[in-house]
């Protein structure tokens, strides 16, 4: 009968000479199944003087650990390596990409209007909308351009078939936004709308027959013409970032008096001219419900495609509206 | 509106500093300097040249030879692009090594062969009027040789061209300008009296006026002039009139054209020997009457159009736009009638437009022109023709329509500053207004002050007016900037963040949002199988911009064949945008749509997106139901629906209008009414805690007849399976001779799970067989094996 300690030898030759887990299996079988040598010398220690057994089975018992820790080391080895191999085997080279990007964009207009609007949201802003298609009333009537006024020339409004010949109208503006609030909100009024606009104009790099507005309005009891250049000056500053600056200029629209154009200075110190605004007409509020002594208001407006243009650095209005897929990925 | 620098400094000597400065403080004024240009400059090198005679160009059509005597009495041979001069001409010779005003040098280069010796300059090439297209001819009497400038009598100076605001009458003349600029520069400002020699018989003794229309024309005044020039105008007067962009013509046309750039205030001479006893009236035209004007143009006229007529009560003038044929002064006139009234600005808006006849004169009536200019502006007329040689008849003929008094408008000073948010004192307001002419009165202890409206500002009439005024002379830049404090916490609608997740959403699964136009052309929507054309712009520019669309398609398929014509395919594009489908009340409906199209893909690729978006806004409900749509493969088409209700349609686009539009391959196509989905109900599902034991899968596959959608399977599986029943879905669909014509497999994965407990195999049985038993029963299905 073999010594526990060559039994312990021989576990460990096996085990190093075992390449896989099966051949490791195997062994393991062999040297501590119930065939295995270890399980005949436990039971031949019944057979033993009880000092005689008690020694021996202590021997026994330190050498089936001490298979068992050379056994499982040696496992861990071996699934180790069987993982690594596995490993090496499922190698990928991640370039080998057969799907197209599969991400969308959004339009150049509508991420420049989100900025616009997020701006405005952040600064205490609602954000209001109508409708394109407009009546007189609300396009020109409302906003204090009477019947018959020169001014309504100033927009080279399209009109549409529908009521009465001139009175249905698709907004020159986002101006009627305006009035419509007016109508139907008690001051204070902090609202921003965006939205398209229409005129008889011709495509060009410059000009297009839709275009797209954002207006500004606040009604208090007493806002002021410094209260409409600083939110000018504080919408340059979030908008542009640091070091834009903002000046009014005067200037006239029907709806507003004092009535300016605003431009924003660029850090290199040229200008660009932006948009009009102004105090809101008494006549407006007026027109719209809203005592003009109880209340003062601020509007302000500019275009949101110009500013895309800038901000992408595309030159030529159409491209926006071409659609073409090679345009629409860039951004 | 174009103002020399040196002619401000007639009315304002101190007008002085950097024009860029100058510039700064006009566009702070609120008169934007669209130019600033120099006049005069860069006319260094610049010659008086004779033609000597001209050739063609052996080598060239579009430049010809011209040989020039620039005084020396030798022929210099020059090209030139022009035709328009003839051999003995005077013209502009740059001579080799002058610096244009364009910074463009001259050199004695060949031109296909020809040297040319210098460059003939035309108008604009050297400041001088607004012509490009042919050489300046010059007057005979100039010395060969000497330098342009010289010989004209150019100086330096610095033109501003200036926008000028509808607000703004008082700016449409270099005397209006001069007074704003003075007084926001703090210098003085004064209009020098006219001297006019008076002689002969009185005027009010050789003409007269009658005014039929009072409220058209609240002024009238005339001058009789005589021995009035035939010839050019002074060399001085014409220069000033091509820098400022008016064509020089005659003595009397520029004198006329001068006062009213300097004053703003138009004016017409009649030839007098035309004019029956020298007497004009004003009366409205009658319906259908006829006019030639001046330009001998019949004008058919209306009773809205003002006209001046003679003895005889025919039109000899259509007031404030054009004059007339039959009372033209000629180089026969020695006597003119000089008139100068005021006209109603709506009346002049109205008929120059009509008849497209917008003129200087025109625009400056249409503001509103200062009726009390008009004495002062017929006698400048005459101090500027008397020393071209005419005489003036003693006294002014000033006849008088419903002139209204001055307005006088109540100023609070709380007013003002409250509006501008300044902290202006009365003085320093009235300090502001007076130098413009707003005449303040103030008085007592009161803060307030009563002001006097001044003729020139038509625009100006109520307090708000004023204010402005205030405004503008105190410099918007000096106002301190505060921004409003407001209590609402700013915020998107529900509707607007949710109009955010679906763009969201569908970018997120690779569709780029495109933006058409939102114009159709007629029959772009019967071409898109979508019916007739809807509303109808009525004044387009072009007949592709007239149709308003009912429905997102057009636009998204021509922009899907726009990139197809590019070799681009398997585009998926989507829109949201507003639509106008029909009806209405004071206004067109008009509705948000959402359209979505999958060029390359199947119809169900359709379904798989409505049912991604409905899961991710919340839809209760959302369902497809099967069934042609116009427009779309009548197989391959459905409707959608949200809570039950119809919202939009889905399916393939019909092959009939692919082909139409070029394109190729099958385009998927899903399109909703947003704002109608937004506003069905939308909510999730109570919440359920998932189960803790296990569940079972059942797998279930179906002989089911074609006109049963794999939907209303699902649904009816779905409520025999009853609470046990977790989930169900299609995992699998075929078609083969054993099923049969018209039937196909559908085959359905069902999970049976319970909240409390392991379900036993007989619960699971059961349940199973409630699902097949309900859907054999309901749809006439078999299962299949």
């Amino acid at each position: 009968m073999a010594e526990p300690e060559q039994l312990v030898v021989e576990a460990e030759r096996r085990a190093a000479a075992a390449t896989t887990l099966d051949e490791l299996g195997a062994v393991r079988t062999a040297m501590t199944g119930k065939r295995s040598p270890l399980v005949a010398a436990r039971k031949a220690l019944g057979d033993m003087e009880p000092d005689a057994r008690k020694q021996a089975g202590q021997a026994l018992n330190a050498a089936k650990a001490s298979i068992d820790e050379i056994l499982s080391a040696r496992e861990a080895e071996l699934a180790a390596a069987a993982r690594a191999q596995q490993l090496a085997a499922e190698r990928l080279d991640l370039t080998e990409v057969t799907e197209q990007s599969a991400s969308g964009h959004l339009h150049v207009i509508t991420q420049t209007w989100q900025e616009l609007e997020d701006v405005f949201v952040g600064m205490g802003y609602r954000v209001a909308e109508g409708p394109e298609i407009e009546s007189e009333w609300y396009n020109f009537g409302a906003l204090n351009f009477p019947l018959g006024h020169p001014a309504r020339d100033m927009y080279d409004t399209l009109y549409v078939d529908y009521g009465e010949p001139g009175t249905t109208l698709l907004r020159t503006h986002t101006s009627p936004v305006q009035a419509r609030v007016m109508e139907n909100q008690e001051p204070p009024i902090y609202v921003v709308a965006p939205g398209r606009c229409f005129r008889q104009d011709t495509a060009d790099a410059t000009h297009m027959p839709v275009f797209h507005q954002i207006e500004g309005l606040v009604v208090d009891r007493d806002t002021t013409l410094g209260d409409l250049a600083g939110t000018i000056e504080a919408f340059t500053a979030a908008y542009f970032g640091p070091g834009f600056s903002s000046r009014l200029r005067p200037s006239y629209f029907p709806f507003t008096e004092p009535s300016a154009e605003f431009d924003i200075q660029r850090p290199d110190g040229t200008w660009l001219e932006l948009g009009g605004c102004g105090m809101v007409h008494p006549n407006v509020f007026e027109a719209c419900g809203i005592d003009p002594e109880q209340w003062q208001g601020f509007a302000f407006g500019f275009g949101i495609d110009r500013l895309a243009l800038i901000r992408f650095g595309i030159d030529d209005l159409r491209e926006l509206w071409t659609n073409d897929i090679r345009f629409l990925e860039q951004f | 509106m174009k103002v020399l620098l040196s002619w401000l400094r007639e009315f304002a000597p101190d007008i002085d500093g950097d024009p860029e400065q100058l510039a700064e403080v006009l566009a702070d004024l609120g008169l934007a300097v669209e130019e600033l240009s120099h006049v005069g400059r860069g006319l260094d090198g610049i010659v008086i040249a004779e033609v000597l005679a001209t050739r063609p160009h052996p080598d060239a059509d579009r430049i010809h030879l011209v040989d020039v005597d620039a005084g020396d009495g030798e022929a210099l041979q020059v090209c030139c692009g022009a035709f328009n001069m003839a051999v003995g001409d005077l013209v502009p010779l740059a001579t080799v090594g002058t610096t244009m005003p364009n910074g463009i040098e001259i050199a004695r280069r060949k031109m296909r062969g020809e040297w040319s010796n210098g460059m003939l300059c035309s108008g604009a090439e050297i400041g001088m009027g607004d012509d490009h297209e042919g050489i300046l001819i010059l007057e005979q009497d100039l010395s060969l040789g000497l330098p342009l400038a010289e010989a004209l009598g150019i100086h330096p100076d610095v033109l501003f061209d200036l926008e000028v605001n509808p607000n703004r009458p008082d700016a449409m003349s270099v005397m209006g300008v001069a007074r704003d600029l003075a007084a926001r520069m703090g210098v003085p400002f004064s209009v020098a009296v006219p001297d006019v020699n008076q002689t002969g018989t009185p005027a009010a003794e050789r003409a007269s006026v009658s005014i039929a229309a009072p409220d058209f024309c609240q002024r009238f005044g005339v001058r009789v002039l005589d021995n009035v020039p035939s010839g050019a105008s002074p060399r001085w007067m014409a220069n000033r009139l091509l820098a400022v962009g008016q064509r020089p013509i005659n003595a009397v046309v520029d004198l006329s054209n001068y006062v009213m750039f300097e004053l703003g205030q138009p004016n017409h001479t009649y030839d007098l020997n035309l004019v029956p006893g020298g007497e004009l009236g004003v009366r409205m035209a009658h319906r259908g009457e006829e006019l030639i004007t001046l330009d001998g143009t019949a004008r058919a006229l209306t009773t809205y159009d003002g006209v001046i007529v003679n003895r005889d009560d025919e039109a000899i003038g259509l007031a404030g736009i054009m004059g007339g044929a039959s009372t033209e002064i000629s180089t026969d006139t020695r006597s003119v009638l000089l008139e100068a009234a005021w006209w109603d600005p709506m009346t002049i808006a109205r008929t120059a437009r009509r008849l497209g006849l917008r003129s200087e004169a025109s625009a400056r009536f249409e503001r509103g022109a200062d009726p009390d200019i008009i004495p002062l502006a017929l006698d400048r007329f005459a101090e500027l023709a008397a020393a071209l040689g005419s005489t003036t008849a003693p006294g002014m003929i000033d006849a008088a329509g419903n002139r209204p008094e001055p307005s006088t408008v109540r100023v609070r000073s709380r007013r003002v500053n409250s509006i501008l948010g300044t902290d202006l004192s009365t003085s320093e307001m009235t300090g502001l207004l007076e130098p413009i002419g707003f005449a303040c009165e103030t008085g007592g202890d009161s803060q307030d002050f009563n002001v006097t409206i001044p003729s020139w500002r038509l625009d100006s009439a109520t307090e708000i007016d004023v204010i402005e005024e205030v405004g503008r002379l105190h410099g918007f830049s000096k106002i301190a900037r505060t921004v409003p404090v407001t209590e609402q916490a700013g915020a998107l609608t529900s509707q607007q963040l949710d109009r955010r997740q679906v763009r969201a959403l569908l970018t997120g699964m690779g569709i780029s949002e495109a933006m058409p136009l939102p114009f159709l052309a007629p029959g772009d929507l019967a071409a898109a199988g979508l019916g007739d054309d809807g509303i109808t712009v009525t004044n387009p520019l072009v007949a592709e911009e007239s149709i308003m669309r009912t429905s997102l398609r057009p636009g998204l398929l021509k922009a899907l064949a726009y990139n197809a014509a590019r070799r681009t395919t398997g585009v998926s594009l989507f829109e949201i945008g507003r639509v106008n489908p029909g009806g209405g009340g004071d206004l067109p409906d008009e509705h948000e749509h959402l359209a979505v199209i999958l060029a390359g893909q199947e119809a169900t690729a359709a379904t798989t997106l409505w049912r991604r978006l409905a899961r991710h806004l919340t839809v209760t409900r959302p369902g497809v139901v099967n069934g042609p749509v116009d427009g779309l493969h009548p197989g391959r088409s459905g409707q959608v629906l949200a809570d039950g209700q119809p919202v939009g349609a889905l399916g393939e686009i019909d092959p009939q209008v692919l082909d139409a539009y070029e394109i190729d391959e099958r385009v998927a196509w899903l399109e909703v009414d947003l704002g109608a989905l937004l506003e069905a109900d939308r909510a999730l599902a109570p919440y359920r805690a998932p189960s803790r034991y296990p569940s079972s899968d059942v797998d279930l596959a179906f002989t089911v007849p074609d006109e049963v959608s794999a939907d209303e399977v699902s649904a009816t599986i779905a409520e025999a399976g009853g609470e046990l029943l977790a989930s169900v879905a299609l995992f699998d669909v075929f078609r083969s001779d054993q099923l049969g014509e018209g039937h196909r497999s559908l085959a359905f994965t069902l999970r049976f799970e319970a909240p409390d407990r392991t379900l036993n195999d007989a619960e699971v049985a059961k349940a199973r067989q409630s699902c097949i038993d309900a859907v054999t029963a309901t749809h006439n299905a078999s299962l299949r094996g």
